[in-house]
């Protein structure tokens, strides 16, 4: 019932590409009719991950997907790297676990923004974060 | 010989072509479509059964996506949109001059009129209704979601009003059982407004709010963080005593945020705030 | 740094961020900002951020950051013109940035610094 196409994929390889992941995500969040506010999240969601992907994973892939739901559509953002993976999930999560000199707010961040969230890790096997945002229908409530 | 689906078609097809003029009669007596003007009636009687006909011969009278059923769902819309006080044409009425009509044109046909052919034909035509009935079903849940998304919308626009009370000072007072798309919606116009008026403090007024729980607390909380963030200050007022009592038991903490009991308070604080003083002039 | 362009306005500098900014644009931000107070010797620092869309969390450590860089060197910073989307965003990530100075105006701002230069603002 639901179909998942992939509407963009954005490397990551330089800072610059973490601007291009946000102007894509734009771009798609406008399309979909999201509202200003949460644009702003979507787009915030994905610049902190975009960012983990380069500078933790060496690296990567966003993945800008769209699922039409009942009453709603979920944009879904995949990064995907083959880094070395997340040693202590738990603490990665954790407000204020930096290594790369962010505010450590990057992962836990994005979780609290997002309305679905999803990281699929291991040591030297890259790391999968998935974050979905749906857009709020008033009468779908 | 075995009779096909498309032997049945075929001749479907011709019996709705031969009895065209009975059948649309049969339909307007029906009266399911109720038009003040029975040459509406007529009219849009004609636009169903062309439908029928379109998707019966496709083989598609089950199918409500069917492009027959397309200009059905035209006419169909505007029956929706036409019924506000909630009549509703009852499709099923369609059926039995119908189906009346189809066994007279076979027993017509001669001594083998009914057999097989006449009881398939019945059952596609049957179908085809139904699926008239099931289009309208979709248009009326449509129809009934967007009223109350309108009605919905214009509910949390309506009890979240931004009010100047001075230059540079805002308050927004807060009515009701807060959920959390009302909440969200009056941070958002509070923060848009505190924009286009340039205003450096803004009062949320909670005298309207039956009871603040931990939900409510931190919405407000943030709220005045995001305001800070901004370069405005938020003041909390109209906390009743009773709320007091419940926020210190919840553990509610509202940190820095200033709190006044009511909206006058917050409005002395908020001009002194913005260098401004109330003098009465009995005393000069 | 493109993306920023820098007045000084006795005593004050005024910085304002026009588009999106790299990672590398706000390290540079940073480091061109804190060198200019010294040589300057301002008293005061005002970045407009009116213009931009986001500030994640890189950003917002840079703005504090160059705050507490610059109040080593006397100068205070105060950011200006956050969007209020923008602002509903940092809060929810968990970032209300508590030792930051803001103002909603860049009139406003410069009248933290004394008022010499502006006016109090008017509401509209």
């Amino acid at each position: 019932m639901t179909i998942v196409p992939t509407v963009r994929e954005v490397p990551i390889r330089t800072d610059m590409d973490i601007v291009g992941v946000r102007q894509a995500v734009r771009e798609v969040a406008v399309s979909v009719g999201f509202s200003l506010v949460d644009q702003t999240k979507v787009v915030t969601a994905a610049s902190e991950l975009a960012r983990n992907t380069l500078k933790h994973g060496g690296g990567g892939t966003a993945e800008i997907e769209l699922e039409e739901r009942a009453d709603s559509t979920a944009l879904r953002l995949v990064f995907r790297d083959e880094g070395p993976g997340i040693g202590d999930v738990e603490l990665a999560l954790r407000d204020g676990y930096s290594s790369s000199g962010g505010l450590g707010l990057g992962l836990s961040g994005a979780r609290r923004l997002a309305d679905e969230f999803d990281l699929r890790t291991a040591e030297g096997e890259g790391t999968t974060v998935t974050v979905a945002f749906v857009n709020r229908d008033p009468a779908a409530r | 010989m075995t009779v096909t689906a498309q032997d049945v078609r075929d001749e479907l097809a011709e019996f709705l072509r031969e009895r065209r003029p009975d059948i649309l009669r049969a339909w307007s007596e029906a009266n399911v479509l109720s038009h003040v003007d029975p040459a509406d009636t007529e009219q849009e009687s004609a636009e169903l059964l062309a439908g029928v006909v379109q998707a019966i011969r496709d083989g598609a009278e089950g199918d409500s996506g069917h492009e027959g059923f397309s200009a059905a769902r035209s006419v169909l819309g505007t029956v929706v949109s036409g019924s506000r006080d909630g009549a509703r044409p009852d499709l099923a009425a369609l059926k039995p001059p119908l189906l009346r009509l189809w066994t007279e044109h076979r027993r017509s046909a001669g001594p083998d009129g009914l057999t097989e052919h006449a009881v398939d034909g019945a059952v596609a035509l049957s179908t085809a209704v139904d699926t008239l009935r099931a289009v309208l079903l979709e248009l009326e849940v449509d129809a009934g979601l967007e009223t109350i998304r309108a009605q919905r919308e214009q509910l949390t626009e309506l009890s979240t009003p931004v009010i100047k009370l001075w230059d540079g000072v805002l308050a927004i007072p807060l009515i009701g059982t807060l959920d959390s798309m009302r909440s969200q919606a009056a941070t958002e116009n509070l923060l848009e407004q505190i924009v286009a008026q340039q205003a450096r403090v803004a009062i949320l007024d909670i005298t309207g709010v039956p009871a603040v729980d931990t939900m409510v607390a931190q919405h407000l909380l943030k709220t005045a963080m995001a305001a800070r963030l901004m370069g405005a200050e938020c003041i909390i007022s109209g906390i009743r005593p009773q709320i007091a009592q419940t926020m210190v038991q919840l553990g509610i903490d509202l940190g820095e945020v200033a709190t006044r009991a009511t909206l006058a308070d917050a409005l002395g604080y908020a001009l002194r705030t913005t260098g401004m003083a109330v003098v009465s002039d009995q005393h000069s | 740094m493109s993306a920023t362009a820098v007045i000084e306005l006795d005593g004050v500098l005024l910085v304002t961020i026009q588009g999106e900014l790299t990672d590398q644009d706000a390290i540079a931000l940073q480091h061109d900002l804190t060198t200019q107070v010294a040589s300057v010797g301002a008293r005061g620092v005002l970045i407009d951020i009116s213009a931009l869309e986001i500030v994640d969390s890189f950003l917002a450590r840079t703005l504090h950051d160059i705050a507490g860089s610059t109040s080593l060197l006397a100068a205070e910073t105060v950011v200006v013109g956050m969007r209020p989307e923008v602002a509903i965003t940092l809060v929810e990530l968990g970032l209300t940035l508590p030792g930051l100075r803001t103002a909603l105006s860049v009139a406003d701002g410069l009248a933290l610094f004394g008022g010499s230069i502006a006016a109090p603002s008017e509401g509209a």
